[in-house]
């Protein structure tokens, strides 16, 4: 049935409309802080895309329970992958709000076009 | 016979309880100011908490899940209400005053800045 | 029946992410970051992902939410709006990101469809991992056992990011601010009419330290393993310093403690791995650690798992400190 078949995809159309919100955010305000939110917005967005490939059908969690026979499980490989991501995107993310904070000591402001006349 | 009466208990309390989370949802788009709608997501907080785990911990039998959900209970109980406590005082202490009407406009920018500077930790 | 749930979170998801970038007040922002996190965190839960979900509620929504508000205690508080004659770029900025998105959609409808078990990704390494478990380590949890032991190296990285983070953020916050600040924070810090919180929090916080505990031994049997413990463990002493204030907190725990346990959870993990090169096998090859391979390998990722959860608290409450102490310029 096409409809159902469109539906499946939804989770990949909703991890392409949140990278585009994420980039603009990021190309388009001149807030420093704000640029740093698009950038995590884009970080989930391609942590949801991962995680949605890794779903079987009629499958559960990766964690082998004794004596159920024959189970079905998801792939435990991305999910390892994004594990190790979310801890790396939280250290960098507050890399860049220590920066932030002594940009705004030094000038004063934290817009990047008046930043960038002061310079 | 005692499985047809917990389901059906269960299922009366988990109606029940999403009842209440609809009704916290709309007051706390309709109300008029802040203080009202703080009253609105606290119903949430509380009742419709007891009721959506009692009927889940009714499902699950007498199993090592349901104490672990009646320690999610008691948790979600003690700080839900905290939450909304510190919520109001932090409002109250930024110059929002509670009162008739439409009062949900944001404190002047005198006021914004003590309440960054008072609840940051220095 | 779950899939219509999931749907409806994915449209929760794209109107909250519009709604961050189209509000003026960062503080609003932030707060709806949280939110975003935490409907992400569910999302992952419907795809199976226990872990990973558990991570990012405790990472995402929680202590990426207070480094937030840190640092927007120290910078201001709103943005500036945009000045007019800049809408040209505007349009063209929507006409990129909106062409990227299209062709991203375009370019999704060869994937398989969600669910489907013949797709090429769990072909080749996956059911491997998912035999080779019982085998070689014997416990439940296949996740905790590719992150420790097969896929070790990445692990390792990742505390060695973790450490170099925290080191940079201590080197950049440890110079002072350029002037004198005006005001001198003479008075005790932490909520005015505290009272309420106090109590609460003087109740819940050796359970949420008693919860991380429990997270981070459990993560053979069950989701869990170091990160999360880390995470939870900050968030309680994160939630002691919001209450009591900030010196009482670095009294509890102090900050040479804080980067003794950094350095130690990396030290430990990497010594691990060397130790098993002294013993004859690889590096970070478990299986020499102990007489029974199996039982080496548990002991070689009880270990690791201690030393990513101390690293990961550590760090994170270094930073929330580094933050925390910095004097604001009026």
């Amino acid at each position: 049935m096409k409809l159902l078949e469109m539906l499946g995809y939804y989770n990949y159309w909703v991890f392409a409309i949140l990278l585009a919100i994420g980039l603009y955010a990021v190309i388009r305000k001149t807030n420093l802080i704000k640029k740093l939110i698009g950038l995590s917005i884009f970080q989930s967005a391609v942590f949801l895309m991962y995680i949605t490939m890794d779903k079987v059908e009629g499958g559960t969690a990766p964690i082998i329970q004794a004596g159920v026979e024959n189970p079905i499980f998801s792939n435990p490989l991305p999910q390892v992958l994004i594990l190790t991501a979310i801890v790396v995107g939280v250290s960098t993310l507050s890399l860049g709000l220590a920066m932030v904070v002594r940009i705004k000591e030094c000038y004063g402001t934290i817009e990047e076009n008046e930043i960038l006349d002061a310079d | 016979m005692i499985d047809l009466a917990l389901d059906i208990m269960s299922w009366i309390l988990l109606t029940v309880g999403g009842a209440c989370v609809l009704i916290g949802g709309i007051g706390g788009l309709r109300l008029p100011n802040f203080y009202t709608r703080i009253h609105a997501a606290s119903l949430t907080d509380t009742m419709a908490t007891l009721l959506i785990f009692v009927g889940i911990i009714l499902q699950s039998g007498f199993t090592l899940a349901s104490l672990k959900l009646f320690a999610i209970m008691l948790f979600l109980l003690l700080t839900g209400p905290t939450a909304t406590y510190a919520l109001a005082n932090a409002a109250l202490l930024s110059g929002l005053k509670p009162g008739p009407g439409r009062s949900g406009l944001k404190p002047d920018a005198g006021t914004a800045k003590d309440k960054t500077k008072e609840n940051a930790p220095e | 029946m779950i899939y219509i749930f999931a749907l409806f979170l994915l449209t929760l998801l794209v109107i909250t992410a519009v709604a961050i970038v189209r509000t003026e007040d960062l503080f609003v922002s932030v707060i709806l970051t949280s939110i975003f996190s935490l409907l992400m965190a569910i999302n992952f839960f419907i795809l199976d992902a226990a872990d990973v979900a558990l991570t990012e509620a405790a990472v995402g929504a929680g202590v990426t939410t207070v480094i937030f508000l840190c640092a927007l205690a120290l910078t201001g508080d709103q943005e500036k709006p945009q000045k007019e004659g800049q809408n040209r770029g505007q349009k063209v900025a929507l006409v990129v990101v909106g062409f990227l998105a299209l062709l991203i959609i375009y370019s999704t409808f060869d994937n398989p469809r969600l669910g489907d078990p013949d797709a090429p990704v769990h072909q080749h390494v996956a059911p491997w991992y998912l035999e080779k478990t019982p085998e070689y380590m014997d416990f439940p949890n296949v996740v905790t056992a590719i992150l420790s032991s097969f896929r070790g190296y990445d692990t390792l990285g990742e505390v060695f990011v973790v450490f170099a983070a925290c080191i940079g953020v201590l080197f950049i916050l440890g110079v002072s601010p350029p002037r004198k600040s005006l005001q001198v924070s003479v008075r005790k810090s932490g909520l005015r009419h505290h009272l309420i919180p106090q109590v609460v929090g003087r109740l819940l916080i050796p359970f949420i330290v008693l919860f991380g505990l429990y997270t981070q031994f459990h993560g053979e049997y069950g989701p869990g393993g170091g990160f999360q413990a880390g995470a939870l463990i900050a968030t309680g002493v994160i939630l002691y310093a919001l209450l009591e204030g900030e010196a009482e907190a670095l009294r509890a725990v102090p900050r040479r403690v804080l980067l003794g346990m950094v350095v130690g959870g990396a030290l430990l993990y990497g010594s691990v791995g060397v130790v098993c090169m002294l013993m004859g096998g690889s590096f970070l090859d478990y299986s020499v650690l102990a007489a029974d391979p199996v039982w080496g390998q548990q002991l070689g990722i009880l270990i690791i798992e201690a030393g990513v959860g101390m690293a990961v608290c550590g760090a994170l409450l270094s930073i929330f400190h580094a933050f925390a102490a910095r004097e604001r310029l009026t």
